[in-house]
């Protein structure tokens, strides 16, 4: 085991235990697990995606693209974790992944060897041959990709959403964040200040410089208190990810790092809530993201970023190695050096890019360190599965250099997502390789860093700002790859894609940046290519000969970084992913030992089996007992509206398409609705219960669009007319009483005659008024009594005792649907399927031949005027009596193409066998052939003849009075 | 083109020779004419009624004109899914004849567009799901289609992660698959598609969009003759639009009004995790789709943004419905995390089917209306409309999708809602 | 996430929001069949600037006309209906 790399400059001196690849190891509190790795002397620590090349952390952030880890266990793991991103917790269980048989032995490292056949876009050349010979293939290559094990159960954290309003959202908790999340709050406005870090300050964490008299990270840490003094919000380890129209930002807040277990199922305690805020003003404080340099085996572990390497030295009191070249295109990287030098380690090279550097810093580091100009890396040298030293080229003359990190910097790019997120245009600043935020279409401004300001004083004027090394500069490109050495040198560490890649994809055409991007790849890992994008539009410039802008971008898309799916549903799980509605009465069906179905949302009855009873046998019985005695349905789940005004008449006949003008208070009639291209929309009865009002009945699913359809009518349609529409689906419970005994029932607890058929009375059931409405579904005489929903329990139980005593009972559903299948009465969704005419259902005789209401223009349409060759509703009886499969295609033969299909089966009620409804073309046309109802999905063949849709009392003799 | 054909022994080649023998894939090229056939828009339909034209009709003279670069529309933006197991008999041939030529396609174009056959799953939450979804089972047989109806144990078995439990919220009491479904990989089909169409002296114009039309004399009914350029104009003899998603713009450069609006649709990808879920996952009754990509990432989508956009981006609450119905399906999806969402711009016609035919406008033609499931289509589209285009005629199976099927109510309404996009 | 403002009830977010089609494509029951199909069936389909009808369908339930570009999402005015 390597000796530790503490330098015992760290933050804490509280250890944390915790687990790689079954190693136990010891953290210091606050340190990130790649950060804890490393001061354990663990540079190793995840292989790439294609070459399975040995990988360290790149960058120490939310940005980098090697280190990914899986953590934790059971529910709680998580594949892909960023070890630079999780801060340990006592117990983190941590282990490589996409490495077989393990991280320092891994075969997959094999690929590094078959490289030269698998450049980029390989796969599009090769693997020939049927599907079937390709998904052969693609089993290997399945699994030779992906990155960590998918969870193989279920997620045991839970999530929230949260949502907020601000006057000013400041995103990133750096000094100019700090700065401008104070100011606000101070003269009063309501601010909410995130930091993706787990503690304020940004860079400051990285710089030895005091402000104010405190040390930065100090200075940091009292900004907050003063921020949340001030009125102001601060929530940190949450990441502003995604910002969309009219100043909508969401953010992530993770209450636990990843793979930590939190209290199963504790739904007020969640692992993460996702923040939706609509804020005034956005100011974006999002710092920058430095620039890897480009030179072979620039990905081997021990070589990172110099941010990162200070990271380790300034924050974590680590030092990355013990022998440190640092190569850098610009002043940033000189830093590192007084970083790493007081970590203890040894500075063995400062190489810098440029010809001939100046500055405050760079003479303060000529003192102390050997510092090249005119120095650029070639390759990193490779000792074992880490770095071992470098090879540059000074002034033109090659020199070797041994060492255990290489600490880079090409430069950094403005952190500019969420701007460019906004519609927020870049501006190319050539001077210094580097877009800053230009034009914003929203309502949001870019301060500090982001927005190319990095000198400490500009971004606090108000402060007192000692850097002991002087004023920090903007950061300058480091120089194009141009294949000085042979091998490998990365743009993409996670997608392993390489300058050679780019350079293919432009020789083959691939070079919209799009193109580039799709067939190398590049960009489209985990990281989303946030430390490659630039290095390699830079590449690609230079190769096609272009100004970095001309050479195009691809588009920033949400989330910033990656966002847990179980935040995105928060609530939306379990029961509570689609809500679930209950009748009034669900309580008393219950108690009668009802089944439920899912009817839409609702749950609904859908037969009363008796002990032992199979659904089809109780199902039937039930509609038996309707046909000789009395039964009971629930019927609550019936969409009703009432209308009212002197102008309710118009309204009505706006939106059903049969006459209504002469219909008497007090009485009813059947009616469709269409849609305005004159198909069948849904279909329900109409009431006049006063001459100024009536109700309105429809389908159980076609509420919500029936409720727009009637408002439509009547504010766009009729522009206000004298008249109200309310739905009082919720308002009414409905209780449907059917069966020759069913007048005698009600008559019996009404003490008044029951109305006629498609009559109407108010009386009282159980000492609760009730409306009654003569309307028969099931063929026989039949009432809906329509009771408030909150009074429905006795009347329920007053029709249920009425109903017993004469031999009845309640029934469901199924039973329901084979009585109205005898009777031939369509459903919405079933015959009526959105695709016919009224006059497809037999029911074009209705129609109002005036028009004058939504839908007549388009029945005029030829197709839809002209019956032939449109399908038609038919009855279809099994000749052999067997059932019917419902949906089966009707077919002259079997194996031939459809002529129509069943829309609904049932078995008879009024006698023996199998009877259904169907849809076929010239139906009415074929009354009396035999066809076949062909399934073979379910390998069921049924002769069947065609005739009228109506099995059962033709005449009406029995529903009449 | 002194290109090298694509094989594994050109790309053994490539490795001794560092793979410099590779040329472009497809020539830049620039605006000629005057051409046969001009079309409008470089995605998959528009490269592949190129190739189609020049490699079965024998047309010479073509061009694709592109307004950015090929594939950058919803080609390149949708989430792959490949599969004919629809219910009405004129979308089954349409995309059937379709699905066929996917199971060729690679060879067909020498480009691998990956095309896997791995299944595409409809699950069922209800007894009354099961029948909807047998019904279209003994539809699709009935049309000489695959299809197979699953239990809840088979469908469990396809995918071991799917929430078997009887009280989940939308309970799996199985599902229906079609075999020869599956998904490809989008880029590589407009890639492919302009690689063989190159090949055949295609010139595909990149950065070329089309600001206006030229007409045989002034009058408004006056033929089309080509179109006004941001690189000139140029002339041709038939003019084909072909641009879903911006059908109602470019139509309406030519003064033409279209059964089409256009919507957004988000989509969104996780980070790649190694093999999850085998199969296309769809639902009867939900509104979420998902697929795991061979890169490891899981794609999945749901519900249009309901209002029109040509912005190409959407709102979160989209992707949290799709999201959530998703983890209801697998809820070992809900610790994966994602990497990215998109949106693309949706061609919504009014009976969400699409349009293949003539215009009012002599020498004008349309391909468009493919609401969100153009992708499939992308072969037998660009076969079918090559027809019309080369013949003067619609071919018997795009005929049914004219133009003029709305005024004459010939509607072709898959899900049966009517003429409202936003419904759909 | 558009903020619509309501002039019912004030800004609120999309999700309360229902699109109903564009203004121009509102069928009058007592249009000719002909105009009705056409009004029905063809929409400008602007890429730019459009006028169109909403509901207030989680909210308020009220219609409003909205002005609205279909590139930057921009709405330029809503009135009542």
């Amino acid at each position: 085991m390597a000796a530790s790399h503490r330098t015992g400059s760290g933050i804490s001196a509280q250890t944390v235990p915790f687990t790689f690849d079954g190693v136990a190891y010891q953290a210091q509190a606050g340190d990130t697990l790649a950060a804890a790795l490393i001061a354990n002397g663990v540079q190793l620590m995840a292989r790439s995606f294609k070459y399975h090349r040995p990988r360290g952390v790149l960058a120490m952030g939310s940005e980098d693209p090697s280190a990914l880890v899986t953590v934790g266990t059971g529910g709680w793991q998580e594949p892909n974790a960023r070890a630079s991103d999780v801060f340990v917790y006592p117990g983190l269980v941590a282990r490589s992944q996409n490495v077989w048989p393990s991280l320092r032995f891994d075969v997959g490292a094999i690929n590094s060897l078959l490289a030269p056949f698998i450049p980029a876009g390989f796969y599009y050349k090769t693997f020939f041959g049927p599907p079937s010979r390709w998904m052969l293939y693609e089993r290997f290559i399945r699994r030779a990709a992906g990155l960590g094990m998918p969870p193989s159960v279920a997620d045991a954290d839970t999530y929230a959403h949260r949502a907020a309003f601000c006057d000013v959202l400041v995103v990133g908790g750096g000094p100019a964040g700090l700065n401008a999340a104070l100011a606000a709050a101070q003269v009063g406005k309501r601010v909410i200040l995130i930091e993706q870090d787990a503690i304020a300050g940004g860079s400051l964490l990285r710089e030895n410089v005091t402000i104010d008299g405190l040390p930065g990270a100090d200075w940091a840490r009292s900004m907050m208190a003063q921020i949340t003094a001030a009125g102001g919000r601060v929530l940190t380890r949450t990441t502003a990810s995604g910002y969309w129209d009219d100043n909508f930002v969401t953010a992530i807040e993770r209450r636990v790092e990843p793979g930590q277990p939190t209290e199963h199922g504790a739904t007020d305690r969640p692992a993460q809530v996702l923040w939706k805020l609509r804020c005034g003003e956005v100011v974006l404080a999002t710092g920058t993201i430095e620039r890897p340099l480009v030179f072979v085996d620039n990905d081997l572990p021990g070589v990172m970023l110099a941010g990162a390497a200070r990271t380790l030295a300034l924050r974590h009191g680590v030092a990355p190695g013990r022998r440190v070249v640092i190569a850098t295109s610009h002043d940033d990287a000189y830093r590192t050096a007084f970083a790493l030098a007081a970590a203890g380690a040894e500075v063995v090279a400062i190489l810098d890019s440029r010809v001939a550097p100046t500055g405050a810093v760079i003479d303060a580091a000529r003192v102390r360190f050997p510092v090249h100009a005119d120095a650029r890396p070639l390759r990193a040298l490779r000792s074992g599965n880490g770095v071992g030293g470098i090879e540059a080229v000074i002034a033109g003359a090659k020199r070797r250099f041994t060492a255990d990190c290489i600490a880079m910097s090409g430069g950094a790019s403005p952190v500019l997502h969420l701007h460019r997120q906004a519609g927020g245009a870049l501006d190319y600043h050539t001077d210094r390789g580097a877009f800053l935020p230009g034009a914003v279409r929203q309502h949001h401004t870019t301060i500090g860093a982001a927005a190319g300001t990095h000198d400490l004083v500009a971004i606090l004027p108000q402060s007192t700002v000692v850097d002991p090394l002087g004023t920090a500069t903007p950061p300058q490109p480091g120089p194009v790859w141009h294949g000085e050495a042979a091998g490998k040198a990365f743009v993409d560490f996670q997608n392993d894609v390489t300058t050679d890649d780019l350079a293919l994809a432009q020789r083959e055409g691939y070079v919209s940046v799009e193109h580039t991007k799709r067939y190398t790849t590049l960009g489209m890992g985990t990281d989303q290519g946030k430390t490659a994008a630039m290095v390699a539009l830079a590449q690609i410039a230079d190769g096609r000969g272009l100004a970095v802008p001309d050479a195009g971008l691809t588009t920033f898309r949400p989330p910033y970084t990656p966002v847990t799916l179980g935040a995105f549903a928060g609530p939306m799980r379990g029961d509570h992913a689609g809500p679930i509605r209950r009748l009034p009465l669900a309580g008393a069906h219950d108690a009668l030992g009802a089944l439920w179905v899912p009817a839409g949302a609702w749950m609904r009855p859908r037969a009363y089996p008796r002990r032992g009873e199979a659904l089809g046998v109780a199902s039937l019985r039930e509609a038996r007992m309707v046909r000789s005695s009395a039964g009971v349905v629930d019927v609550s789940t019936l969409t009703k509206f009432e209308v009212a005004g002197p102008d309710a008449l118009a309204v009505v006949m706006a939106v059903c398409a049969t006459p209504l003008a002469k219909l008497a208070v007090g009485r009813g009639r059947y009616t469709v609705m269409l849609r305005e291209d004159g198909l069948v929309m849904d279909d329900g009865t109409v009431w006049r219960l006063a001459d100024d009002r009536w109700l309105v009945t429809s389908s159980t699913g076609g509420l919500a669009r029936m409720a727009r359809h009637f408002s439509y009518v009547i504010d766009i349609l009729l522009n206000h007319p004298r008249a109200t529409v309310v739905d009082v689906s919720e308002h009414w419970a409905g209780l449907a009483l059917a069966g020759p005994h069913a007048a005698a029932v009600l008559a019996d607890l009404t003490g008044v005659p029951s109305p006629a058929h498609m009559g109407l009375i108010d009386a009282t059931i159980a000492g609760v008024p009730v409306r009654i409405l003569g309307a028969s579904y099931s063929g026989e005489r039949a009432f809906e009594v329509h009771v408030p929903g909150h009074r429905a329990a006795p009347v329920f139980e007053a029709l249920m005792a009425g109903v017993t005593a004469v031999g009845g009972g309640a029934y469901g559903l199924d039973a329901m649907d084979h009585l109205r299948v005898e009777k031939g009465h369509v459903v919405i969704g079933a015959e009526a399927d959105g695709r016919v005419t009224p006059g497809d259902l037999g029911l074009g005789g209705m129609l109002r031949k005036t028009g004058g209401f939504v839908g007549w223009q388009g029945l005029t349409r030829p197709v839809l005027a002209d019956p032939a060759g449109r399908r038609h509703l038919v009855g279809l009886t099994a000749i052999d009596d067997t059932p019917i499969a419902e949906g089966a295609m009707l077919v002259v033969r079997a194996g031939e193409e459809p002529l129509g299909h069943v829309t609904t089966a049932a078995p008879r009620v009024a006698g023996d066998g199998a009877i259904a409804l169907g849809l076929l073309i010239d139906g009415a046309a074929r009354h009396g052939e035999t066809l076949v109802a062909w399934s073979p999905t379910r390998r069921s063949t049924v002769p069947v003849r065609v005739g009228p849709p109506l099995f059962y009392d033709a005449e009406g003799a029995r529903y009449r009075d | 083109m002194g290109n090298p054909g694509y094989s594994a022994l050109s790309l053994l080649r490539g490795a001794l020779g560092g793979h410099r023998h590779w040329g472009r894939a497809w020539r830049a090229a620039e605006p000629g004419g005057p051409y046969d056939v001009i079309i409008i828009g470089g995605g998959g339909h528009g490269l592949a009624t190129a190739y189609y034209l020049a490699h079965e009709h024998g047309v010479r003279r073509i061009a694709v004109l592109e307004k950015g670069y090929i594939g950058g529309g919803n080609t390149g933006r949708n989430t792959t899914i490949v599969r004919s197991n629809y219910r009405l008999p004129q979308l089954q041939r349409m995309l059937d004849y379709s699905l066929k030529l996917w199971h060729s396609l690679s060879d067909e174009l020498n480009y691998n567009v990956m095309f896997s056959p791995r299944g595409a799953l409809f699950l069922g939450h209800s007894d009354a799901d099961m029948a909807k979804l047998a019904e279209r089972g003994d539809a699709l047989i009935a049309m000489g289609i695959d299809a197979e109806l699953m239990d809840s144990a088979a469908v469990a078995k396809l995918v071991p992660l799917f929430d078997m439990r009887r009280d989940a919220r939308w309970p799996i009491d199985g599902g229906l698959i079609q075999h020869r479904g599956g998904t490809a990989r989008h880029d590589a089909v407009a890639w492919g598609f302009a690689r063989a169409a190159d090949n055949l002296g295609v010139d595909i114009i990149e950065n070329c969009e089309v600001t206006g039309f030229l007409r045989d004399g002034d009058s408004a009914g006056g033929r089309v003759t080509g179109v006004r350029t941001t690189r000139g104009d140029i002339h041709g003899g038939r003019t084909a639009i072909c641009v879903a998603g911006n059908s109602g713009h470019v139509a309406g450069l030519a003064g033409l009004q279209l059964p089409i609006e256009s919507h957004t649709l988000q989509a969104w990808v996780t980070e790649p995790v190694k093999p999850m879920i085998d199969t296309v996952v769809m639902s009867q009754s939900l509104h979420c789709y998902f697929s795991q990509s061979d890169k490891g990432g899981m794609v999945g989508g749901g519900d249009p943004d309901m209002f029109p956009s040509y912005a190409q981006r959407g709102a979160p609450i989209r992707l949290e419905d799709s999201i959530a119905q998703a983890i209801a399906l697998v809820p070992a999806l809900s610790r994966l995390r994602m990497v990215r969402s998109w949106a693309g711009v949706t061609d919504m016609s009014f009976d969400g089917a699409p349009i293949i035919g003539e215009t009012p406008l002599p020498g004008l033609y349309l391909n468009g209306g493919w609401c969100y499931g153009g992708f499939k289509a992308t072969p037998g589209s660009g076969r079918l409309y090559a027809h019309l285009l080369a013949t003067g005629t619609s071919h018997p199976i795009a005929a049914p999708f004219d133009l003029a099927r709305f005024a004459a109510g010939r509607t072709i309404d898959e899900a049966g809602v009517g003429p409202m996009p936003q419904h759909r | 996430m558009l903020l619509i403002p309501c002039p019912h009830c004030g800004p609120r977010n999309q999700e309360e929001f229902a699109y109903e089609r564009s203004v121009d494509s509102v069928v009058r029951i007592d249009d000719a069949p002909a105009v009705a199909m056409a009004a029905l069936y063809t929409r400008a389909n602007l890429r730019g600037e459009d006028h169109e009808i909403w509901c207030h369908a989680h909210g308020c339930g009220q219609w409003l006309r909205m002005t609205r570009d279909r590139v930057t999402h921009a709405i330029r005015n809503v009135e009542a209906l």
